[in-house]
């Protein structure tokens, strides 16, 4: 049972996220996360201060249910189909995170130094995760869409857009993974 | 229940993603220093098994569920939109090691310190919603 509560390989679960873009191309709809952070904006009343949320989110109310869909799925992957033998990343990768005082997953699949409760009461540790917030809402929504949109919908659909969004999201993960990582952990 | 069709879809991607370990910072860093396959393998294997679905619903003029004609949209023409905004998004990926769709997920697994990130997500999509007509697209 170790193919189902382990990692799942990577071939399986590409071939799933793929089967899940052409599921909802199926439904008539399009495959994409971060535009339900604008709807959710619109909820909360944004279109009085921007003509940019002034839409109706009902028409978005599918879109929600994937997302809600998606929370419980984290949840039952999480409590009733993992034996903590995942995330066996490489041990360089390990040893490489302790010089920067991340402690290794262990089965985790996040980092206590970046989202234990601890982490997150410190002012240091607050700031990490509402900056990495805020360039994750305002990057997708200027780029028009996320991993999913552009690396998943876009490329599949071979659109020239999307892979200059996807050399945007590589040269901006590889900027913070080499750069400014070791600098905003070294001296933690 | 029209909605219970995409609830449904959503668990199957909520699991999927979550045993994928996509959902990871440590997956994420590992990627970005080119230090497992993995995640390429599950890009590249979803990237092949979309680009050969949509080929064949286009070929074949396959009917949606609705039995309507399937329309792709296609992506609008630019270009300082998608390398400006997908960097600063590149950038808040490999720091809190999510995208829009994990932050649901990984809520989901109990990782509470992810409604930060939610929240910064929602502040960032509003100022872009307020100063969109003043940057280059």
């Amino acid at each position: 049972m170790n193919y189902i509560f382990g990692t799942w390989h990577w071939a399986i679960s590409g071939f799933l996220i793929g089967l899940t873009m052409l599921i909802l191309t199926y439904f008539g709809k399009s495959f994409g996360m971060s535009s339900n952070l604008r709807t959710m904006c619109s909820m909360a009343g944004a279109g009085k201060f921007s003509d940019f949320f002034k839409l109706d989110w009902r028409e978005q109310k599918w879109s929600l249910a994937v997302v809600l869909g998606a929370f419980v799925g984290g949840f039952i992957a999480f409590y009733f189909l993992s034996d903590g033998s995942g995330v066996n990343i490489n041990p360089e990768t390990i040893a490489q995170l302790q010089t920067l005082g991340i402690d290794a997953p262990n089965g985790k699949l996040m980092p206590d130094a970046i989202f234990s409760v601890a982490t997150l009461q410190s002012p240091k540790g607050f700031a990490i995760l509402l900056l990495g917030g805020l360039l994750i809402g305002f990057g997708t929504r200027y780029a028009g869409g996320c991993t999913s949109g552009h690396a998943i919908s876009g490329l599949s659909n071979l659109q020239l857009p999307s892979l200059v969004a996807v050399i945007g999201f590589f040269i901006g993960g590889l900027a913070m993974a080499h750069y400014i990582l070791p600098l905003i952990f070294k001296t933690a | 229940m029209k909605l219970a069709r995409f609830f449904l879809t959503g668990i199957f991607f909520g699991i999927v993603l979550t045993k994928a370990e996509a959902v990871s910072w440590y997956r994420i860093y590992e990627m970005f220093y080119f230090q497992s396959f993995h995640m390429y393998g599950i890009i590249g294997t979803a990237l092949f098994t979309g680009i050969v679905g949509l080929q064949i619903i286009k070929k074949y003029k396959v009917k949606d569920y609705n039995g309507l004609p399937i329309n792709i949209i296609e992506k609008e023409r630019g270009f300082w939109r998608y390398i400006i905004g997908g960097t600063l998004f590149g950038l808040g990926w490999a720091l809190v090691g999510c995208c829009p769709g994990p932050i649901f997920i990984l809520l989901g697994t109990g990782t509470y310190a992810i409604a930060v990130v939610l929240i910064g997500a929602l502040l960032g999509t509003y100022i872009y919603g307020l100063i969109k007509d003043k940057l280059p697209h």
